[in-house]
C-alpha cells in the first residue's frame, strides 16, 4: 500500500475544516494578561523620553531596562544588530519601545502613552544609500571582453515593490512562564530560531526556554524572523508579571510592522549574437533591506544566484548589495530574492527577443540550462534539469504559438516566464545547519518528530507519507509530533523549499534505519515488547556537492525545481486596468510527494504572484506603510484570480525522497514576468511591479 | 443579554457594543470563528445570523439580541462541506477555513462557478489561489444532492 | 482591534419617534444602521463620538415601495435588499449594480443606503447613484420631516446639511428617463473602494455624478448641459476636467483619476448601450 504519490487524507484536515484546531488567539490561560506594544513613530532619530498619559495600576510595563542581566537587547539572527526594545536610536517607524499588559483588554486599549523623539534626517531610498549590509560578486569567464565582442547589447532596469504576506492569520504568541523558565506558544515558521533568540536575549537568569507552535494561519517567510521579537517582548512580559501573556497583533500593527518582500532595482546588459545566443550577462542587485541586517544577506544571496535565470551564459557577473533605508526591516517572503531578480532577467528577456526580432520561447529553447550546462556559479546540472520541458509543456498547453498570433492587435496579449528554483539553504548551508529528524515507535505506530511546522503547506502529511511507505506501514499509522523545542530534534528552520527534500530525507533514512532495527516486527508490535524506540538521523550531504562561499562559486543547491508560466490577459481601455484571464503552469518538482498538496502550492503560490504584479501595492510615505488596511492593501479575491492550469512533471533528484525536490516557492517565481510580458504584447513597454493601473496609464508603448 | 448560538441560549453579561466576534470567542468559548484583520474585509470571521453571512468583526452584539447565529461549531463535524473541504484541500493553513464554509453554506443548492467566485468574493485566501476551494464546494454540492436530494442550507 | 469599546453607550430605540425623541434630547448620539463602519473607524482612530444610536432594529425604516411615480427606498434598506428588489431592479439597474460591487455577501448584508449617505463618504459607490438620479433625502426630526436634494445635501467633505436632532429615513427618486450607466473602479473585482465612480443617464437631459473626485460627490451640470446642446464628446470631456477636482492618495492619483473619469464619459456617452445600468 503506497502513500507517496497519492493525494491521501491530510492530517490536519478535519481540525481545520470544523473549526477545532487551535491557533495562538484561541489559547486562554488562567490569569492570562492581554499584551500591546507601544511604537516608534519617526522613521529616524532619537527617543528622548516616555510619558504615560494612565492610571498603571495593575498594569505590567517593559522597557529595554527589564532585559535580565546577562541577556542582550538584541533579536538574534545573522548580525545581532536589532534590539528588542529601542533604547535610544530609532531606525525605523514602528520599532518596539514600551510594552503594556494588563488583564483587562479594555483597560490595555485605553492606556495613552506618549513618546517623546527626536527626529533626524532619514534614509529612504535605496539608491541613495551608503549603508551596504551586505555586497556579493559572482563571476563566471571574461565579461568585459565578451561583452565587446557581442553582436548586440540590450540593456534594461526592472523594478519591484514591497510585498506584504497577508497571512490571514496576523503574528502573534502566548508566553507562560514557569518555575524556572519561559514557554512560548504561538504562530511560528522556525521554533528553533525563536529558541534562539531567546536564549541570547534572556541569557542565564532564564534556564528553561521552550517554544511550541501552534497551528499557524499561513507564513509564506512572514514568521520567519519577527516571531522571535514577538516572542521576546511577551517572554518579557511575562516573566515580569509572574503571570501568561498573550500578545496578538492586530492587522494594521502587523502590516506597518513586521517584514516585508524587499524591493528591488536590478540592472542588466547582455550580449547576444545574431542568431540569439546569450555569450555575456552582467546584472547588478540592488536590494532595499530596511533598516536592520536581519535576514537580507540571505535573501541577496538566493537573490543574486538566481538573477542569471535558468540559462547558459559563459561570461558572468552578477554584483548584488543589500543596502540601509529607515524603513522597517524586510524579510523572508516566499522566494526569498529569487522572484525579484528573476522577474528582471525574464521581462528582459522579451526585451531581448524584441531587439532580436526573435519569437520569446524561441531565445529561450536557445539559451535554457540542460543537463550538464553550468550555472552562473559553475554548478553543473544533473539529469534532472528541465527547462526544456517545462518550457514545452506549458506553451503547448497554453497553446501559446496561436495565441500570440491571434491576440495580435486586440485587447488581449499572452507571455510566458522560464523560472527554476534552488532546493534547500544555499551553498554550505544545511551542512551548517546539520539538521536531525527522528522516528519513535508507539502503541498504534510510529511518530514523528521535527521542527518542521505546518503553515497550511502540508508538512505533516507530506512527512508522514514518506515515513509510511519507507516504513512499508499505512499512512493512517503513523502520527506527527507537534514542534516543540523540549521534544523535538532541531530539523532547521521551515524555509527555502527543504522541508521535503532536506527534512523528508532525513525522515526516510530514519525510517530505513527503524526498518532495519524492527526485523519483523510491526512498530506496534515492537512497541508493545521492547518500549518506545527512537531512531535519530542527521542531514548528510552527498559527497559531490563543493561551494565556496568566498568565491560564490560552486553547487549552490543540491538542485533546482524548475516551471514555466504562460500568462493571458486583458487590458480594459477605460480603466487601464489589466485582469489575467488564464495562466497556465508547468513545474518540475521531482516527485509529487502529495498531489493535491502539490497543486494547491502551485496555484497558492501563482496567485500570489499574481497579486505582486498587479494589485499589491505597499504605498510608503515618510518610511511607513501609508496603506497598512486590507481595505488598502488589495490582494486578489475569488474574482481577481483567473483560472490556474496546473501541470507537474516528474525528473526526479535522486537525492530527495522518492525523488522529490523543492515546491513551496518555485511557483511565485515566474507569474509576474509572465504577467508583464503578456502586456508588453499588447504593445505597453511596464518594466516596475506592480503594474497598477496607474501606471500601465502612463507606461510608454513598446518600441520595436 | 440573550443570545441564541448554533440553537443554544445564552445568557450573557457584556457590554452592548461588544463585538459578536470577541463575545463569540470569549464568553462563548466558540473559537472556530477566526478574526484575519478587523475591518471587515477578509470575511475569516463570517457567521450567519437568521441565515445571511454577515462579518461578526463589524457587529455589535446588542444587534444580534433575538436573532440566530450560527458558527462552524453549528455544523457538528461531519457536514458534506467539511468534508469536501477536506477531500479537495480545500483548507491549507486552515484560518479563512470556517469563515469560507459559513459563506459556502449560504451559496444554495448546486451553485455555478459563477455565483461560488461573487459569493466567496468577502472571504480571502491567502494559501490556494481559491482553486481548491471551488473543487470542495462543488464536490460538497454534487455529495449532497446525491444523498439527499437538496442541499442543506 | 486598537480601540476600547467600554467607553461607547448604545442606546436602543424600540420606535422611529423614541430614536428622535433621543436625537433630540442628546445632540452627541451618532445613529448607526448596519455597523459596518464603526469599528473600522475604532481601529483607524478616526471614530467619531462616543453614544450611538442603534437603528437597526426599526424595521418601518427597511421598506421599499412606490407612491404614484416616485420610489422610496427606507434608509435601513441592505445593498441585499436593493439587489433583490423588483422596483429597484426596473426603476434604477444602476442602483442595483452599485448595490453588487459594495463589498462582499456579508457587507451587502449589513450595509445600508441611508448609512451610506449619512456617512458621506466621497467615495461612496451609491451615492453618484442617487445624485444622478436626483434622488431625494428623507429627514425627519421629532418636529417634522424636510426633504433635501441629495445634490444640496452634502457641504463639504464629510460634512452635510443633516442636523443632530434628524435622522435619515428614506430616499425618493422620481422617474429616471434614459439608459441608465454605472461604473465602479477599483484596484480589484471585488470589495475595492472605489478610486473613481461613476453613474450617469443617458437621455434627452444627460445627468452624470461622479465619487471620488472631489470632496463630495459631484453632478456635472455643465458637462451635461455641454452634452444636451449637441456638443462633441470631446468638448464634454473638456468641461469634466474643469467640474472635477481629485487629489493623489494612497489608493490612486489625481492624473489616473481625471484620465478615468474622461474615459468613463466616453464609454458612457459614445457606445451603443452603456453597460452596468
Amino acid at each position: 500500500m503506497n502513500a507517496v504519490g497519492v493525494s491521501v487524507s491530510r492530517k490536519d484536515g478535519i481540525g481545520k475544516a470544523t473549526g477545532h484546531a487551535v491557533y495562538a488567539d484561541d489559547l486562554v490561560f488562567p490569569g492570562m494578561l492581554y499584551a500591546r506594544t507601544i511604537r516608534s513613530t519617526i522613521p529616524c532619530g532619537r527617543l528622548t523620553g516616555v510619558k504615560l498619559d494612565f492610571d498603571t495600576s495593575g498594569f505590567t510595563i517593559v522597557d529595554h531596562r527589564d532585559i535580565p542581566p546577562g541577556g542582550r537587547n538584541v533579536i538574534a539572527l545573522i548580525e545581532n544588530d536589532q534590539p528588542c526594545l529601542v533604547e535610544r536610536d530609532i531606525r525605523h517607524v514602528a520599532e518596539p519601545v514600551l510594552l503594556l499588559a494588563h488583564a483587562d483588554r479594555e483597560h490595555l486599549l485605553g492606556a495613552r502613552v506618549e513618546l517623546q523623539e527626536e527626529a533626524f534626517e532619514p534614509v529612504l531610498d535605496p539608491e541613495r544609500s551608503e549603508h551596504v549590509f551586505k555586497e556579493i560578486l559572482i563571476e563566471k569567464g571574461n565579461v568585459d571582453r565578451a561583452m565587446a565582442r557581442a553582436d548586440t547589447v540590450v540593456e534594461g532596469t526592472y523594478r519591484t515593490g514591497h510585498q506584504e504576506h497577508v497571512y490571514i492569520e496576523p503574528n502573534g504568541v502566548v508566553a507562560v512562564p514557569s518555575e524556572d523558565g519561559i514557554t512560548i506558544y504561538g504562530s511560528i515558521q522556525c521554533p528553533f530560531y525563536v529558541h534562539k533568540a531567546l536564549v541570547v536575549l534572556l541569557g542565564d537568569a532564564v534556564r528553561n526556554v521552550r517554544v511550541v507552535q501552534t497551528e499557524t494561519g499561513g507564513g509564506f517567510g512572514g514568521k520567519e524572523e519577527y516571531p522571535s521579537m514577538i516572542a521576546a517582548h511577551a517572554a518579557l512580559l511575562a516573566l515580569k508579571a509572574k503571570q501568561p501573556v498573550k500578545l496578538i497583533y492586530d492587522r494594521e500593527e502587523d502590516m506597518l510592522a513586521t517584514t516585508k518582500r524587499h524591493p528591488s532595482i536590478v540592472r542588466h546588459r547582455t550580449g547576444l549574437t545574431k542568431t540569439g545566443r546569450i555569450v555575456s550577462m552582467e546584472v547588478d542587485v540592488l536590494l532595499d533591506g530596511g533598516a536592520y541586517v536581519t535576514l537580507s544577506p540571505v535573501v541577496l544571496s538566493r537573490g543574486a544566484i538566481h538573477a542569471a535565470g535558468p540559462y547558459r551564459c559563459h561570461d558572468t557577473r552578477i554584483h548584488a548589495r543589500a543596502v540601509m533605508t529607515n524603513t522597517p526591516p524586510n524579510g523572508a517572503f516566499r522566494g526569498f530574492g529569487a522572484p525579484q531578480t528573476q522577474f528582471a532577467m525574464e521581462v528582459h528577456m522579451d526585451r531581448i527577443a524584441e531587439a532580436l526580432g526573435m519569437e520569446p520561447v524561441l531565445l529561450r529553447m536557445k539559451n535554457a540550462l540542460r543537463p550538464g550546462d553550468a550555472t552562473a556559479t559553475g554548478q553543473k546540472l544533473g539529469d534532472d534539469a528541465s527547462a526544456l520541458d517545462v518550457l514545452r509543456a506549458a506553451t503547448s498547453r497554453a497553446r501559446y504559438r496561436r495565441k500570440r498570433a491571434a491576440y495580435a492587435g486586440s485587447r488581449r496579449g499572452i507571455g510566458l516566464s522560464l523560472f527554476y528554483h534552488g532546493s534547500g539553504f544555499t551553498g554550505s548551508g544545511e551542512l551548517r545547519l546539520a539538521s536531525r529528524a527522528a522516528l519513535e515507535t508507539t502503541a498504534t505506530g510510529v511518530r514523528v518528530l521535527t521542527s518542521s511546522t505546518e503553515i497550511g503547506q502540508g508538512t505533516r502529511t507530506m512527512h508522514a507519507q514518506i515515513v509510511a511507505d519507507a516504513l512499508g506501514i499505512p499512512y493512517e499509522l503513523v502520527e506527527v509530533a507537534a514542534p516543540d523545542t523540549a521534544l523535538v530534534p532541531d530539523s532547521g528552520p521551515t524555509v527555502a523549499s527543504r522541508t521535503c527534500m532536506v527534512v523528508g530525507r532525513i525522515l526516510q533514512r530514519c525510517a530505513e534505519q527503524l526498518r532495519a532495527r524492527l526485523g519483523r516486527l510491526t512498530p506496534a508490535e515492537h512497541f508493545a515488547a521492547h518500549g518506545a524506540l527512537r531512531v535519530e538521523e542527521q542531514y548528510e550531504q552527498p559527497d559531490w556537492i563543493k561551494w565556496d562561499d568566498a568565491t560564490y562559486k560552486g553547487d549552490a543547491y543540491a538542485t533546482y525545481a524548475w516551471g514555466c508560466n504562460v500568462a493571458e490577459v486583458e487590458l480594459d481601455a477605460v480603466t487601464h486596468e489589466v485582469r489575467p484571464l488564464r495562466i497556465t503552469v508547468a513545474v518540475d518538482v521531482g516527485k509529487a510527494i502529495h498531489p493535491a498538496l502539490a497543486r494547491g502550492q502551485v496555484e497558492g503560490g501563482t496567485a500570489q504572484g499574481l497579486g505582486w504584479a498587479l494589485n499589491e501595492n505597499v504605498v510608503m510615505q515618510n518610511g511607513a506603510m501609508a496603506n497598512a488596511q486590507l481595505t488598502n492593501y488589495i490582494i486578489p479575491t475569488t474574482l481577481d484570480t483567473p483560472a490556474i492550469d496546473v501541470t507537474i512533471l516528474e525528473h526526479p533528484y535522486e537525492g530527495g525522497p522518492f525523488g522529490a525536490k523543492g515546491l513551496g516557492e518555485l511557483p511565485i517565481d515566474g507569474p509576474a514576468s509572465a504577467v508583464v510580458n503578456a502586456v508588453r504584447h499588447l504593445g505597453i513597454d511596464v518594466r516596475e511591479i506592480p503594474a497598477t493601473p496607474e501606471r500601465i496609464a502612463t507606461s510608454e508603448p513598446v518600441c520595436a | 443579554m440573550r443570545l441564541t448560538v448554533n440553537g443554544v441560549e445564552w445568557d450573557l453579561a457584556v457590554h452592548p457594543m461588544k463585538r459578536l466576534l470577541d463575545v463569540l470567542r470569549e464568553d462563548c468559548s466558540l473559537t472556530g470563528t477566526k478574526e484575519g484583520c478587523g475591518e471587515g474585509e477578509c470575511g475569516a470571521c463570517t457567521v450567519l445570523v437568521d441565515d445571511a453571512p454577515v462579518c461578526a468583526c463589524l457587529i455589535p452584539v446588542a444587534q444580534v439580541i433575538g436573532a440566530n447565529v450560527r458558527t462552524i461549531e453549528g455544523l457538528g463535524d461531519d457536514h458534506p462541506l467539511q468534508r469536501a473541504f477536506m477531500d479537495e484541500v480545500g483548507a491549507q493553513c486552515g484560518i479563512c477555513t470556517p469563515g469560507m464554509i459559513m459563506a459556502a453554506l449560504a451559496l444554495g443548492p448546486r451553485p455555478s462557478l459563477a455565483r461560488i467566485k461573487v459569493g466567496l468574493a468577502g472571504n480571502l485566501c491567502r494559501c490556494t489561489g481559491y482553486e481548491a476551494i471551488y473543487r470542495a464546494v462543488r464536490r460538497a454540492a454534487d455529495a449532497t444532492s446525491v444523498e439527499t436530494g437538496a442541499v442543506r442550507p | 482591534m486598537r480601540g476600547s469599546v467600554s467607553r461607547l453607550t448604545l442606546v436602543r430605540p424600540r420606535t422611529l419617534s423614541e430614536a428622535l425623541k433621543s436625537l433630540r434630547d442628546d445632540p452627541e448620539l451618532v445613529p448607526i444602521a448596519g455597523a459596518t463602519d464603526l469599528y473600522v473607524a475604532l481601529n483607524f482612530g478616526t471614530l467619531t463620538g462616543s453614544r450611538y444610536l442603534d437603528l437597526w432594529p426599526l424595521r418601518s425604516l427597511r421598506r421599499i415601495h412606490e407612491t404614484e411615480d416616485v420610489l422610496s427606498i427606507g434608509a435601513l434598506a441592505t445593498y441585499t435588499a436593493l439587489i433583490k428588489a423588483r422596483m429597484v431592479r426596473e426603476r434604477l439597474p444602476m442602483l442595483v449594480a452599485a448595490a453588487r460591487e459594495v463589498g462582499g455577501v456579508q457587507i451587502q448584508n449589513r450595509g445600508t443606503l441611508g448609512g451610506n449617505v449619512a456617512n458621506a463618504s466621497p467615495a461612496a459607490d451609491t451615492l453618484p447613484v442617487l445624485a444622478a438620479a436626483d434622488a431625494t433625502v428623507v429627514l425627519a426630526s421629532h418636529a417634522g420631516e424636510r426633504r433635501v436634494p441629495i445634490t444640496q445635501f452634502y457641504t463639504g467633505y464629510r460634512k452635510t446639511v443633516r442636523t443632530s436632532e434628524e435622522l435619515i429615513i428614506a430616499l425618493e427618486i422620481g422617474p429616471v428617463e434614459g439608459a441608465q450607466y454605472f461604473r465602479k473602479v477599483g484596484t480589484r473585482a471585488a470589495q475595492a473602494i472605489a478610486k473613481v465612480v461613476m453613474a450617469a443617464v443617458r437621455g434627452e437631459a444627460p445627468r452624470i455624478a461622479l465619487g471620488s473626485v472631489a470632496p463630495t460627490v459631484v453632478r456635472l451640470p455643465r458637462t451635461e448641459t455641454s452634452l444636451a446642446q449637441g456638443g462633441s464628446i470631446d468638448d464634454a470631456v473638456q468641461v469634466l476636467q474643469s467640474e472635477i477636482n481629485p487629489i493623489d492618495d494612497v489608493r490612486s492619483t489625481a492624473e489616473y483619476r481625471r484620465r478615468v473619469a474622461a474615459n468613463l464619459l466616453r464609454e458612457c456617452f459614445t457606445s451603443a448601450a452603456p453597460p452596468g445600468g
